[in-house]
């Protein structure tokens, strides 16, 4: 589904990404962990096309199509979807309105007719009931005065809604406590199948005691230095970073 | 009789040619450039009026001669050339076109992106309308409740000649013939405009909209609107239409009265779509409006505008509250965008004891453009307990506007209470960014965020309107992010 190919990518001239490979199927969990400033979440913004990173090199393919001059807009309609580290405030637009427009929209580049505003009310009840939202939180403005759990809930509730076939998670952990962090897995549990991808990305072990990784990636300095299963993740847990910071220096 | 509202009109209208209401068959011609006494007697001959209208005429002219053109608006213009226009200029029926395809295509496209009707579009373009069937019956309808309920609305001009006596009494009651430089033009010169008159305890079973009375696209670059709620009365008001109005005049000075007797409530609300020049900030209106209500005791007024064209905008919908525990509200979205400037905001004159005014301004600036916000609140000797609210939001797009407010509060009784809050935001590469990753392009993105900060002014216009305001917003804003 997606393949990632030796990808080099800058900020203002500083080079952050320094040749990535990676390669996700669908029904795959991936996980990314790596200290602070590894680059991890660079990595999810160059696959969703934020335009201030500079791909200097490589490529990525979403099923067999290279992204290279794909709108985030687009990459979005192709079915890529991440939710945010930091979810941003839209005042005065209710979560159920920017819904409306994100699927419309979706629609109608993909060529299919808008969805009716009876069938929006009932996925966003079944959805709501999955994910175990209240209603109300439906008809506040987007973000605007949620708390850390809040927000990370709801862009869950928006993956649910959307339906993508990737969805990167760019520390969904962050910021939450374990009961809040408990209902955001379980809710990303519930919306594994064997047809989409979930890449997480991740600081810390404890979001991989609830959703369990097929592969882990440890990425330092810009390049996934060590690949394994979850118990990579387990060993990263016990023993820190340093041991790969040196495995990668001596290599 | 079941109520037959405007919507029923609307639906009417939507499946029916139409030409009908408070026409006026006046045959074209115009009056030579330049504005002299021999002028106004002239306008004043054409229009058939009393003897009273034209010395209040006369009267007006030789005011406004004395007075200059004022300057402490924050908007930079070159100054018209008042000896440069033609102060009659009867509307023409002969149609401007034969067909649409003669029309402008980017017309037609804002036409169809804002939703209007095939021969919505015909009307307002300028196009020869198809034969009329049945249109007699529509406005006999419309008329009919509005007759059977003692609802006087025509046209200025016909209520001078048919109901001089409340034209009289309330003509220039709540903004004199001085009040200001174009409210002293406008006074002298007024083309036409909209009358108004509300018995007592009525309460308006429609809304009354100019949009219905208009026989062709623009009414004239000196409107006059006058609107009297007796005693107990409710009327709401939409002047405007969201359509684009390419109007060839330069310079719009228009002037709105209301006059809320006692426990009555007048809700005015415009929406506004002069045209406001090109992108190179070439062309557009002047829009120099005067507009101002008066309430009695236990009156209300509330004042709803979106305001989205013009070059040059100027113009505070005010609120006199003379009597006791009157209710004065504005809430206003002023759009500018390219090179437009806009000072825009209100008066709030509390007088009476007890009266309250709420003031929501949500200014969105982008393109090049300046928007101003200036607002007063004032609270005289004897206005005891008097409460006020302001807000005054603004939303900035891109780098190269600006945004201003200008609150200005004068308080002369300890027992008043006022707040002022105020806020600058920016729309943020973030919150774009946002959005277009859940699959909206920049373009609605932006859209969605002004919609939402426009949201708790939006939601006072009448329900037709805010959807035809919420689109104008889009358009309007259309290409302000590169």
């Amino acid at each position: 589904m997606l393949e990632i190919k030796n990808i080099h990518a800058n900020i203002e001239g500083k080079s952050i990404l320094k040749g990535i490979n990676l390669e996700i199927n669908p029904g795959e969990v991936h996980a990314i962990m790596g200290p602070n400033g590894s680059g991890k979440s660079t990595l999810a913004s160059v696959i969703t096309g934020k335009e201030e990173y500079e791909i200097s090199d490589g490529d990525i393919l979403f099923e067999n199509e290279s992204l290279d001059e794909v709108s985030p807009e687009e990459r979005a309609h192709k079915g890529i979807f991440m939710s945010f580290q930091y979810p941003i405030e839209i005042p005065g637009v209710t979560t159920t309105n920017f819904l409306k427009t994100a699927i419309n929209e979706t629609k109608k580049a993909r060529g299919e007719k808008e969805m009716s505003a009876k069938d929006m009310l009932k996925m966003l009840r079944e959805k709501s009931q999955l994910l175990d939202i209240d209603s109300k939180f439906l008809s506040r403005s987007i973000n605007d005065g949620f708390s850390g759990g809040e927000k990370k809930r709801n862009e869950i509730f928006q993956m649910a809604m959307l339906e993508p076939k990737l969805a990167i998670l760019d520390e969904t952990d962050s910021g939450l406590d374990i009961d809040a962090l408990k209902i955001v897995a379980n809710g990303v549990n519930k919306l594994k199948n064997k047809n989409n991808a979930i890449l997480v990305i991740t600081h810390y072990q404890r979001l991989l005691d609830y959703i369990v990784p097929d592969y882990v990636h440890v990425l330092f300095d810009g390049k996934i230095v060590k690949s394994g299963d979850k118990n990579l993740a387990l060993e990263l847990e016990k023993k820190g970073y340093d041991w790969i910071k040196e495995e990668s220096k001596n290599k | 009789m079941s109520k037959y509202t405007e919507d029923d009109l609307k639906k009417e209208l939507e499946t029916k040619q139409y030409e009908y209401g408070f026409y006026t068959d006046i045959e074209s011609d115009t009056l030579p450039m330049g504005l002299n006494e021999e002028i106004i007697i002239a306008i004043s001959k054409k229009k058939e009026e009393p003897e009273w209208m034209t010395e209040w005429r006369l009267d007006a002219y030789k005011k406004w001669k004395e007075m200059e053109e004022p300057e402490w608006a924050n908007v930079k213009y070159e100054k018209p050339d008042l000896q440069k226009i033609s102060y009659y200029s009867a509307p023409s029926n002969k149609p401007k076109y034969n067909s649409l395809d003669e029309v402008d295509p980017e017309l037609l496209e804002t036409f169809k992106k804002l939703g209007i009707s095939v021969d919505e579009q015909k009307k307002l373009a300028g196009v020869a309308v198809d034969v009329v069937i049945d249109s007699v019956s529509v406005a006999t309808s419309f008329k009919d409740t509005l007759n059977e309920k003692g609802i006087i609305f025509c046209s200025m001009n016909e209520a001078i000649k048919e109901h001089p006596d409340l034209v009289k009494k309330y003509i220039g009651t709540v903004i004199p013939k001085t009040d200001n430089y174009y409210a002293a033009l406008n006074s002298a010169v007024f083309s036409d405009g909209s009358f108004c008159y509300i018995p007592k305890g009525v309460k308006c079973p429609m809304e009354l909209s100019t949009y219905f009375r208009i026989n062709e696209a623009g009414t004239g670059q000196f409107e006059r609107t006058l609107v009297v709620a007796d005693k107990g009365s409710y009327v709401s008001y939409l002047e405007g239409c969201s359509a684009p109005s390419r109007s060839e005049n330069q310079l719009h000075a228009a002037v709105v009265e209301l006059v809320a007797l006692d426990d009555a409530e007048i809700k005015y609300s415009t929406v506004q779509n002069w045209f406001p020049g090109n992108e190179k900030g070439e062309g557009g209106v002047f829009n120099f409006v005067t507009k101002r209500g008066l309430c009695e005791n236990n009156a209300k007024i509330s004042w709803t505008q979106v305001e989205t064209g013009s070059a040059v905008t100027w113009k505070y919908p005010s609120c006199v509250l003379k009597g006791k525990n009157s209710v004065g509200e504005f809430y206003s979205i002023a759009v500018t965008n390219n090179f437009q400037q806009a000072d825009t905001g209100t008066k709030m004159i509390h007088l009476g004891e007890n009266t309250k005014s709420t003031i929501i301004s949500k200014g969105i600036s982008a393109g090049k453009s300046q928007n101003s916000y200036r607002g007063l609140v004032h609270i005289s000797p004897r206005a005891k307990n008097s409460r006020n609210f302001s807000q005054c939001d603004s939303l900035l797009i891109g780098n190269a506007c600006g945004a201003h407010t200008f609150p200005y509060i004068e308080t002369k009784n300890k027992s008043a209470q006022i707040e002022h809050e105020a806020t600058t935001s920016k729309i943020g590469e973030d919150q774009i960014f946002y959005c277009n990753q859940r699959g909206i392009d920049t373009e609605k993105a932006i859209a969605l965020i002004v919609n939402g900060f426009s949201k708790e002014v939006l939601n006072k216009l009448p329900m037709e309107f805010a959807v035809e305001a919420q689109k104008l917003l889009e358009i309007s804003l259309e290409g302000s992010v590169g």
